[in-house]
C-alpha cells in the first residue's frame, strides 16, 4: 500500500507493460497438438462425410419448405404430445429452421475438424497514431486554417457560427406542429373534460343497454359508458372512450362511507366511478365486492370504492374520480354532470392537492 | 356445436376430455335427458312456496337440507343462516343468496371452508348431488335469490359466430381484468386471486357470473343477460378448444413467460452452440 | 507496444510477390473475376489486412455475435413483415379467417397483423421469428455487456466502443418497445397508455410532450404510423450506423483476449479470419438464424388474436411489457405514491422517478463506469488482456450488485405472477421489494467481494502450495494432510500475470498543488482504498522462491515433468 508508485499524481503515466513485471515468466504459447482428424485419415474421412451430410440435408429441407408452402392447408393442425400447432406454421418453420441450422452446423464442424486449427499470432500496435502522423496532421491543419484566411477575417467565422446555429431553427420549428399545443384553453376542452354531461344515460359497455337501479344487485359490477359515446366513431370514439369509461357498483349502504358532499351523487348504494386509473391511466375493473377494493392490474394501485375511491395501496396518488348519478323520468341511471375533476393521470399544470382524499367531507 | 366453419377449422384436434364428451354424438341426447330431468327437479325446488307446502317431497328435501346445514354450515353462517359478523369465525348471512349460490359454492368444494381465510379455495366436493340439492332448497327458503339455472340457459348450444365474437368482447370488457386474456387467472390484493377458467364446465361459469362468489362481483341476469353470459361461455370454450396456432403456448401468461423462454431456450441454446463452436476438440495425443 | 516482429500480414505480403504458378486451384479459378474487381476497387489492397486477421476463440466472445446475428434476422424478417403490415389506426371491420374476432371493429394495424398470422403463408412464422429475435437480441446485448464489464474490456482504448454499446442497448430496448406497440392489440395498446401516462408525468413539459407524441389526446390516430417510422427507419438506421462503427473499432483495436501462456498485452492469438473464423462465424450466423426460426416454428409468442383489438376500456390481468422493459415496469409497480404540489403545479414522482429516472440511472451508470474506474486507478495505459473477474473484486461486486438490483425490479415487474404462481400476497411481494431493491444489492456487493477475495486466496494457495491432488497422507503421528502437486508453468503464469492496483494512502507531499487539486487527489486516493484495500496482492517472485525453498521442490514445472509426476502419483495410488 505504498505511496510512491507510478500511480502517484494526476497525469502521471503508468509505465507501459514490460515482460519483466511478471513474477512468473511467460512460458510462451503452448505446443500445437494435432487432432485425431489430423493424424487419422479415417477420422478425417468420417468428419468429411458428416459435413457433407449436413450440407446434403439442406437442399432436401429447402425443397420440403416449398412443398409445405404449397401443399399444406392453413387449417390443418398438428397434435403431438403437449405440442398443438398450426401444421403449416410448424412445418414451414421446421424445414427452414433445420435447413439453416444444418448449414451452420456443417460449416462449424468443417472448421473444427478439418480446417487447419493452428492458432496464429498477430501483434498489436497502440491505438494512438505515431508522433510523425500527429505532427503532420497538426502542421497541415495549421496550413488549412491559414489558407482559409479565417483567422484574419474574424467576422466570417462569427457570422458562420451564427448562421450554422440558426439554420437548425427551421428544422426544430418545423416540429412545433407535432401536435396541438396544450394551452390552458386546449387542456380544458381535451384532457380536462369528458363527454359525460347532465342527463347522459349510463349504459353498459359493448351492448349499450341502459341500466335501472333495481336491476343491480348488491355486489354487482357494471362496466359502463356514456350513452352518447355510441354516436362517435374512429379516433374520436377511442379518445372519448379512453376518458369516459366508468364502473357502476352497488354496495350495502350500511357498509360504506359516503361523505356529506357526495350524498346526492349516489342512488342508495349504487355509485359510479371513473374506470381510468389516476396513476398512468389503465382501465381498472378488478373489484372485490366484499372489501369494496378496486385493483389496477397494471401496477396494482388499489382504491376503496366504499370510501369515495381513495387510494389504499400502490403507486397511484389521487382518489378515483366519482361521477355523480341519479335517475331520469324513465328510471334509468343518468349522470348529474361531468366528472368534477379530470380523469386519468396527474399532470404538471394542474394542482391536484384539493382532489378528494381520505377524511374529506 | 359452434356452427360448421369452426368445426371445419378444428378437424383433427384432440380436444380436452370435457369438451370431447360434450361433442360426443350422444351428447345432445344425453344433454336433453339431463336437461329435462333437471328442469323437473328444479321446478319442484324453486316453485312458489304455496305449492312447496303442498308438496311433501319438497318439504322433506328442505328438512333434509336444514339438517345438513346445521351440521356443515351453521358454525359460520348461524343456525338459521343469519350469518356471524363478529368473533373469530365469521360468515355472511345467506338470506337471498339463492339456490344458485349454494350449488356453486358447495359443488366446487369451496363451501364448507376447511378453515377461515381470505379466500375459499375450490377443492373436491364431499356432498352428493342430492345433498347439494337439499342444501340449496333449504337456503332458497331463507329469502328470494337466484335459482339454479336450467341447462338451456347456460349451454351455448348452436351459438352463432357473431355471438362468439361478441362473447369475446364481453369477456375482455368484464372478465379479463381479473381472469386474464386467456382465462389463466390473476392476482388480487392480499393473497387473494381470481381462479383460472380453463377446463370449467358451462354451469360453473354461469353460476359464478350469476351469483358473484366471494370477492367476484355479481353479473345479474337483468344486466348481463343470459344470452350475454352464454356468449361469454361459448367464447371461452372456443378459445380453449382451439389449439395454440403458433406452437407451445408457454403457460399463456403473456410476455413474462415469453421472456423467460427467450432467455432459457433462445440465449441459453445459442450459448450452448457458442461453447461447442469455441471448444477445443479432443487432441490426438 | 508496437513490436517490430514479422506479422501474419507481412507473410501474406511476401506470398503475394511469389510467381503465380505456385498458387492453388481456387485462386486460379477466381483469378479472372478477382482481377476485374481489383482493377476497379483495389480489393487486394483493401482485403490485405483482413484476410488473415486473427480473432481469439472463446465462447463468451460470441455473445456479441448472437446480438449481431439476431439483428440481421430482425432486419430480414422485418422486411417481410412490412410487405403486409398496415401501420394505420383507421377503423375497419375484420373479415379474415380468424373466427373468434370476425365482424369486430378494429384498426387496420391489428387486422393486418391477424392477416399476417392467419392468411399469409409463413406470416405467423415470420412474426414469431421477429418477436423471438427481438427478445434474444436484447438479451444477447445485455449478456455481452456483462461479459465486457466483468472482464474489464471497457478499459482504454475501448471506452468509446463501450459507450456505443450502451447506446445500442438503449436503442434496442426502444425499438423493442415500439415494435410491441405496433400490432395495436390489447397489450400493445395498454403499453401505449402506460407510455402516455409516463410522458404526462414528466415535470414541466409533460402535457406538451404528450400532445406532441400522440398528436393530441391518447390514443389519437397518428401514434402507430409514427412509431412505425421510428421502428423501421429511424432506430434501425441509427443501429446500423453504430454497429458499423462498433465492428470497425473491434477490427482496429483487435479483439481482447483472456490471459494465458503466450497470450500477453502485445499480441493476439487465435484463428485467422479466413478460413477458420469465417466458417465459424458464418456457421454461427446460420445457427442463430436456424434456432430463431425453430423457436418461431415451435414456441408461440405474442398471440395477438387472443388479446383482442385495443379497446381503451379493456384491460387484462397479466398486462406486462416484454422482458427488457420489465425492470422499468417493476420500478413503477413498487414505487410509493409520492406526489408533490408546489404552487399550482403537481409533480408526479410516483411515475417520473421510476419511469424516467430508472432508465436514466441504469444507462447513465453504465456509461460513466469506465471513466470512474479509470479516474480512480489513474491508469492511462492500454489494456488488451482481459481481467479475471476475481482479480478486481470491487468491480465484480458492483456488477453483481447492479444485476441484483435489476433482478429485484424484474421481479417487481411480474409481482402479480409471482403472487399467483407462488401463492403469496401481492401486497407482501410489493412491500418486500420496496426494501429489497435497496438492501439486496448491498448484500450482493459484500458477498461477491468476499467470494472474489476467497478465489484470490485459492489462486495464491495454488501458486505457493501447489494444486490439491486429492491424495491424503497419514503421518506416523496420525495427522492427515493432503498432498499438493506443483502446477504447470502455463497455469502459474495465468494466475500471476495480472497487475496489482495499489490502494493509496492520503498524499502528504502536496507542495506546489492547488487546494482543488489536492482535494481531488485525496478523494481519488480514498476511492482507491475503497476499491483495492482488501484485494489480495499476487505473490511476488520472492514469495514464490521462498515457497519453493520451503517445499524443497519447484512449485512450477514444465508440461513434460508435470505428466511424469502425475504418472508417479497414480503409480503411488495403485500401490
Amino acid at each position: 500500500m505504498s505511496d510512491d508508485t507510478a500511480h502517484g499524481q494526476p497525469g502521471t503515466e503508468v509505465a507501459t507493460v514490460d515482460e519483466e513485471r511478471y513474477p512468473v515468466p511467460d512460458p510462451g504459447l503452448e505446443e500445437h497438438l494435432p487432432r485425431l482428424t489430423d493424424v487419422d485419415e479415417k477420422a478425417a474421412d468420417r468428419a468429411t462425410r458428416q459435413v457433407a451430410t449436413f450440407f446434403g440435408l439442406v437442399p432436401i429441407l429447402s425443397i420440403g419448405f416449398v412443398v409445405v408452402y404449397f401443399a399444406v392447408p392453413g387449417d390443418a393442425w398438428v397434435d403431438f404430445g403437449p405440442l398443438q400447432a398450426n401444421s403449416r406454421n410448424l412445418l414451414l418453420g421446421l424445414t427452414f429452421g433445420l435447413a439453416l441450422l444444418f448449414l451452420g452446423i456443417g460449416a462449424v464442424h468443417w472448421a473444427r475438424k478439418l480446417m487447419d486449427d493452428e492458432e496464429k499470432i498477430d501483434y498489436r500496435h497502440s491505438a494512438a497514431s505515431s508522433e510523425a502522423d500527429k505532427n503532420y496532421m497538426l502542421t497541415e491543419l495549421d496550413k488549412v486554417v491559414d489558407e482559409s484566411k479565417i483567422t484574419r477575417r474574424k467576422i466570417i467565422g462569427r457570422t458562420l457560427l451564427a448562421a450554422l446555429a440558426t439554420i437548425l431553427l427551421p428544422m426544430i420549428v418545423g416540429l412545433a406542429d407535432l401536435g396541438p399545443w396544450p394551452t390552458k384553453k386546449k387542456r380544458a376542452e381535451t384532457i380536462e373534460k369528458t363527454i359525460w354531461a347532465p342527463g347522459v344515460r349510463v349504459v353498459q359497455d359493448i351492448t349499450f343497454t341502459p341500466i335501472k337501479p333495481e336491476d343491480i344487485e348488491i355486489g354487482q359490477l357494471i362496466n359502463g359508458e356514456p350513452a352518447n359515446l355510441q354516436e362517435l366513431e374512429g379516433a374520436e370514439f377511442q379518445i372519448e372512450k379512453a376518458k369516459a369509461a366508468v364502473i357502476v357498483v352497488r354496495m350495502d349502504p350500511n357498509t360504506i362511507t359516503i361523505p356529506p358532499s357526495r350524498q346526492d351523487w349516489a342512488i342508495g348504494g349504487i355509485l359510479c366511478y371513473s374506470k381510468i386509473c389516476t396513476h398512468v391511466g389503465c382501465p381498472i375493473s378488478l373489484w372485490e365486492q366484499q372489501t369494496h377494493h378496486l385493483l389496477c392490474p397494471c401496477h396494482q394501485s388499489t382504491f376503496d370504492l366504499g370510501n369515495s375511491g381513495v387510494v389504499v395501496f400502490g403507486p397511484a396518488a389521487r382518489a378515483l374520480p366519482q361521477l355523480p348519478i341519479t335517475t331520469d323520468a324513465e328510471g334509468y341511471i343518468i349522470a348529474r354532470s361531468d366528472f368534477t375533476v379530470p380523469v386519468g393521470p396527474s399532470y404538471f399544470e394542474r394542482d391536484s392537492r384539493n382532489d378528494f382524499k381520505e377524511g374529506d367531507n | 356445436m359452434f356452427g360448421p366453419h369452426l368445426n371445419q377449422d378444428m378437424r383433427g384436434i384432440r380436444v380436452r376430455l370435457l369438451s370431447s364428451r360434450r361433442r360426443h354424438p350422444a351428447a345432445k341426447a344425453l344433454l336433453l335427458v339431463f336437461g329435462l330431468f333437471m328442469m323437473g327437479a328444479l321446478y319442484s325446488v324453486v316453485a312458489p312456496p304455496v305449492q312447496v307446502s303442498a308438496d311433501d317431497t319438497v318439504t322433506q328435501q328442505v328438512e333434509e337440507g336444514r339438517a345438513l346445514f346445521a351440521v356443515g354450515c351453521a358454525s359460520c353462517h348461524g343456525l338459521n343462516g343469519e350469518g356471524q359478523t363478529s368473533g373469530t369465525i365469521q360468515g355472511p348471512p345467506l338470506a337471498g343468496v339463492g339456490a344458485a349460490a349454494v350449488d356453486f359454492q358447495v359443488s366446487t368444494g369451496r363451501m364448507p371452508m376447511a378453515r377461515p381465510g381470505e379466500q375459499a379455495a375450490a377443492k373436491p366436493n364431499r356432498y352428493s348431488d342430492e345433498e347439494i340439492a337439499a342444501l340449496a332448497a333449504y337456503v332458497a327458503t331463507l329469502g328470494p335469490g337466484p335459482a339454479i339455472p336450467e341447462p338451456a340457459e347456460y349451454t351455448p348450444a348452436n351459438i352463432s359466430a357473431e355471438d362468439l365474437a361478441r362473447g369475446g368482447e364481453l369477456f375482455r370488457t368484464n372478465c379479463s381484468a381479473c381472469h386474464n386474456f386467456e382465462g389463466a387467472g390473476g392476482a388480487l390484493p392480499n393473497g387473494k386471486y381470481a381462479p383460472p377458467l380453463v377446463g370449467l364446465d358451462d354451469k360453473r361459469l354461469y353460476l359464478a357470473m350469476l351469483t358473484g362468489p366471494q370477492q367476484m362481483p355479481v353479473f345479474s341476469d337483468e344486466v348481463l343477460t343470459p344470452e350475454d353470459k352464454r356468449a361469454i361461455i361459448g367464447y371461452l370454450n372456443a378459445l380453449h378448444e382451439q389449439p395454440a396456432a403458433g406452437g407451445l403456448a408457454l403457460g399463456g401468461l403473456g410476455p413474462v413467460s415469453e421472456g423467460l423462454w427467450a432467455w432459457i431456450v433462445g440465449l441459453g441454446g445459442l450459448v450452448f452452440f457458442a461453447m461447442w463452436i469455441a471448444a477445443k476438440g479432443a487432441k490426438a495425443k | 507496444m508496437a513490436e517490430p516482429a514479422a506479422t501474419v500480414n507481412d507473410e501474406t505480403a511476401v506470398q503475394a510477390q511469389t510467381p503465380k504458378k505456385e498458387l492453388g486451384p481456387v485462386f486460379k479459378a477466381a483469378a479472372g473475376p478477382t482481377k476485374w474487381l481489383d482493377d476497379r476497387l483495389g480489393i487486394a489492397g483493401l482485403g490485405r489486412p483482413f484476410l488473415r486477421k486473427v480473432f481469439p476463440d472463446h465462447w463468451s466472445f460470441l455473445l456479441g455475435e448472437i446480438a449481431l446475428y439476431s439483428f440481421i434476422v430482425l432486419i430480414l424478417s422485418g422486411i417481410f413483415l412490412t410487405i403486409w403490415f398496415k401501420p394505420s389506426m383507421a377503423e375497419i371491420e375484420y373479415e379474415g379467417s380468424y373466427e373468434l374476432l370476425r365482424g369486430l371493429h378494429m384498426s387496420e394495424a391489428y387486422a393486418s397483423t391477424l392477416d399476417i398470422s392467419f392468411d399469409i403463408r409463413g406470416g405467423l412464422l415470420l412474426r414469431q421469428m421477429h418477436h423471438w429475435a427481438a427478445a434474444v437480441f436484447v438479451a444477447a446485448m445485455l449478456t455481452h455487456s456483462l461479459r465486457i464489464f466483468f472482464t474489464g474490456a471497457f478499459r482504454k482504448p475501448r471506452e468509446i466502443n463501450w459507450l456505443i454499446g450502451v447506446a445500442m442497448l438503449t436503442l434496442g430496448i426502444i425499438n423493442g418497445f415500439t415494435g410491441y406497440s405496433l400490432p395495436d392489440d390489447l397489450l400493445s395498446g395498454t403499453g401505449l397508455r402506460f407510455v402516455d401516462g409516463l410522458i404526462r408525468a414528466i415535470p414541466v413539459i409533460g402535457t406538451w410532450a404528450e400532445f406532441f407524441v400522440f398528436a393530441g389526446e391518447f390514443p389519437g390516430e397518428l401514434i402507430i404510423p409514427r412509431l412505425y417510422m421510428v421502428h423501421i427507419l429511424l432506430v434501425p438506421a441509427l443501429l446500423l450506423g453504430l454497429i458499423a462503427v462498433h465492428l470497425a473499432l473491434v477490427v482496429y483495436h483487435k479483439h481482447t483476449q483472456y490471459p494465458g501462456a503466450g497470450r500477453v498485452q502485445g499480441n493476439v492469438v487465435g484463428y485467422p479470419v479466413f478460413p477458420v473464423y469465417a466458417a465459424k462465424a458464418g456457421g454461427f450466423f446460420l445457427i442463430v438464424f436456424g434456432v430463431l426460426t425453430l423457436m418461431g416454428a415451435v414456441m408461440q409468442i405474442n398471440p395477438v388474436w387472443v388479446f383482442g383489438p385495443y379497446n381503451p376500456a379493456e384491460v387484462t390481468a397479466g398486462s406486462q411489457p416484454d422482458w427488457y422493459m420489465g425492470f422499468v415496469e417493476g420500478g413503477i409497480r413498487i414505487m410509493p405514491n409520492w406526489e408533490w404540489h408546489i404552487g399550482s403545479t403537481t409533480w408526479s414522482w410516483n411515475v417520473a422517478i421510476p419511469g424516467l429516472g430508472l432508465m436514466g440511472l441504469f444507462f447513465g451508470l453504465m456509461a460513466i463506469y469506465p471513466f470512474v474506474e479509470a479516474w480512480v486507478t489513474g491508469d492511462k495505459s492500454e489494456h488488451h488482456l482481459l481481467d479475471r473477474p476475481r482479480n478486481n473484486p470491487t468491480r465484480t461486486a458492483f456488477g453483481v450488485a447492479a444485476m441484483t438490483g435489476y433482478a429485484m425490479l424484474w421481479i417487481g415487474g411480474g409481482n402479480d405472477l409471482v403472487a399467483t404462481q407462488f401463492d403469496v400476497s401481492l401486497n407482501a411481494v410489493t412491500y418486500f421489494l420496496r426494501v429489497a431493491v435497496f438492501v439486496a444489492p448491498v448484500i450482493a456487493f459484500l458477498v461477491t467481494k468476499r467470494i472474489c477475495i476467497g478465489l484470490q486466496h485459492a489462486d495464491r494457495d495454488r501458486m505457493l502450495h501447489g494444486a490439491e491432488s486429492g491424495v491424503i497422507d497419514r503421518a506416523p503421528s496420525g495427522k492427515y494432510s493432503e498432498r499438493h502437486r506443483p502446477i504447470s508453468a502455463a497455469q502459474a503464469f495465468t494466475l500471476t500475470q495480472h497487475e496489482d492496483i495499489p490502494a493509496l494512502l492520503p498524499a502528504t507531499d502536496t507542495d506546489g498543488y492547488s487546494e482543488k487539486e489536492i482535494r481531488r487527489e485525496q478523494l481519488r486516493r480514498k476511492a482507491t482504498r475503497f476499491f483495492f484495500i482488501d484485494t489480495l496482492r499476487r505473490p511476488t517472485r520472492a514469495e514464490i522462491e521462498e515457497a519453493e525453498h520451503h517445499h524443497l521442490h519447484p512449485m512450477i514445472i514444465g508440461d513434460g515433468e508435470h505428466h511424469a509426476i502425475e504418472a508417479e502419483e497414480e503409480h503411488h495410488l495403485a500401490k
